[in-house]
């Protein structure tokens, strides 16, 4: 039952976030803002795993074809399709639950503890437009920075396959190239922007709706963590049912 | 001013305001006093609108609030300032920003506009040289001056302030607690004061509520406490040595 509220409330909280606008000169600001925090702040880490995310596949995968009836071109391929249609979007959408999640439950967290919501809700300004909208927004961005850990752990893959000496370089890029069906760019971008409303929505219910003091900010951001990553994955399994079966 | 009638408000089983009659008087410090756990929090959170009362109104000047449309009572809270327990500062911003923000949010004034305004409130509090600052970064005292200076920027007509003075040291206390009152006489604000410091009450006490158990126990000024004969609130009063000898050097017309 605690669960069927809180679900509910969620979605009151979506409802309640577009409505009533703040001005616009103001969300502005803060959607730039946020755009810093939660997107360019994240670009190093994104990066450093892509990378090595991808030269790991590719090492994986190339120490377990030791069958010589298999192409060596696979090795290219099955980088690109781990890549493309899981490592990049979802394990790294997880990470950023982590990342982006704590961030934004633990300021908003912060900003409830502190009463800074009730002095926003005092001047008749709408706290949830105020503080989650711009957050939204800014994530629309997210899909660039997947698009950007797609090239870097495809990078990655080629690197540590031919420098790793376990594939020539014109072999790895036919694989890339093997088989490609622009639908799965599609796939990968239509859920990482289902991943990004995710990103900024729930850790934002549970900063929102805390109770308590700064121990409680340290709980609702590992709550957050928990429930982004377990709703994200979810989410996976059904987009992926739906689109690609 | 503003005039409750009848307030009842419970959260769940639990009746917290069981029925609250008064006026709080434009020009004056209006007190709310009483325990910990006696509902002037909530009493005051009904009072800004943070809170929807089950029963009962609230008028500010001849508005009843429970008669306003969503976006009457909008405008209402641009009227309103309210100075919080702990600041409220938004962290984020600085001193100035943090002042300039209702201005930015509710009026048209220039960028120019704004900053004079903002310096000449600051002024007002005595604050200077902080512009630039954190709230992380000034005392606890510069923090609730800031506080008042962002509550009073855009002119409101009604201030509220959630125990202005709690964890400050007795003199910063009675700094804020004069301007507070400044501030009240100078713009003619309806200002209500949620406090359980006694040395505001015998400073400020223009006219003070006395809940006990979400009931209105007593209402009168500083100089009737002297002479109430209720017990429970000279229990709560004159609950140290210090001031049940004032009370005494005060009967004894000293």
């Amino acid at each position: 039952m605690n669960y069927v509220s809180s679900i509910g409330l969620y979605f009151i909280m979506i409802k309640d976030t577009f409505r009533r606008m703040t001005k616009r000169s103001v969300l502005w600001r803060l959607i730039f803002q946020e755009i810093n925090d939660l997107v360019l702040k994240s670009m190093g880490i994104v990066i450093f795993i892509s990378f090595f995310i991808g030269a790991v596949v590719t090492i994986q995968t190339a120490l377990n074809l030791t069958n010589p009836l298999i192409p060596k071109e696979l090795i290219g391929y099955a980088a690109r399709q781990s890549i493309l249609l899981e490592f990049a979007p979802t394990f790294v959408s997880v990470i950023m639950a982590g990342k982006v999640g704590s961030f934004i439950t633990s300021s908003i967290g912060t900003m409830r503890v502190t009463e800074q919501i009730d002095a926003l809700e005092v001047m008749g300004i709408n706290s949830l437009n105020y503080l989650v909208f711009p957050k939204i927004i800014a994530m629309l961005m997210y899909p660039f920075i997947i698009g950007i850990a797609m090239f870097v752990g495809i990078m990655g893959a080629y690197l540590a396959g031919v420098y790793g000496g376990f594939l020539d370089g014109a072999q790895f890029l036919t694989g890339l190239r093997d088989d490609f069906i622009p639908f799965h760019v599609f796939y990968a971008f239509f859920k990482t922007l289902v991943f990004a409303f995710l990103l900024a929505t729930i850790p934002a219910y549970h900063g929102y709706y805390m109770k308590g003091g700064a121990l409680e900010v340290g709980k609702a951001s590992t709550t957050s963590f928990v429930w982004t990553s377990v709703v994200i994955i979810i989410t996976n399994y059904i987009i992926t049912q739906l689109l690609l079966s | 001013m503003i005039k409750v009638e009848n307030l009842h408000k419970s959260f769940g089983d639990t009746k917290v305001l069981k029925g609250i009659s008064t006026v709080f008087e434009k020009g004056k410090t209006n007190l709310i006093i009483g325990q910990s756990g006696s509902g002037k929090t909530v009493f005051l959170k009904n009072l800004v609108g943070l809170f929807e009362p089950e029963q009962g109104f609230i008028y500010y000047e001849d508005k009843r609030y429970q008669n306003l449309t969503a976006s009457e009572r909008r405008n209402l809270r641009k009227e309103m300032g309210m100075v919080f327990q702990g600041g409220a500062l938004f962290d984020s911003m600085n001193v100035e920003e943090n002042v300039k923000f209702p201005l930015r949010m509710f009026t048209k004034l220039s960028n120019t506009e704004m900053k004079n305004r903002v310096q000449e409130v600051l002024e007002r509090v005595n604050l200077k040289d902080v512009n630039t600052r954190f709230p992380a970064e000034i005392s606890g005292g510069m923090q609730k001056r800031v506080s008042i200076a962002r509550a009073i920027v855009n002119q409101p007509k009604f201030l509220f302030c959630d125990e202005p003075n709690s964890g400050l040291d007795p003199r910063t206390a009675t700094v804020i607690d004069n301007l507070i009152q400044e501030l009240t006489k100078e713009y003619n604000i309806t200002t209500v004061i949620n406090t359980h410091d006694m040395n505001s009450v015998f400073e400020i006490g223009e006219k003070i509520v006395y809940l006990q158990d979400g009931n209105l126990a007593w209402e009168g000024t500083k100089e009737e406490i002297h002479h109430s004969d209720n017990q429970d609130l000279s229990d709560f009063v004159y609950s140290s040595n210090l001031f049940r000898k004032v009370k005494k050097a005060y009967q004894r017309g000293l």
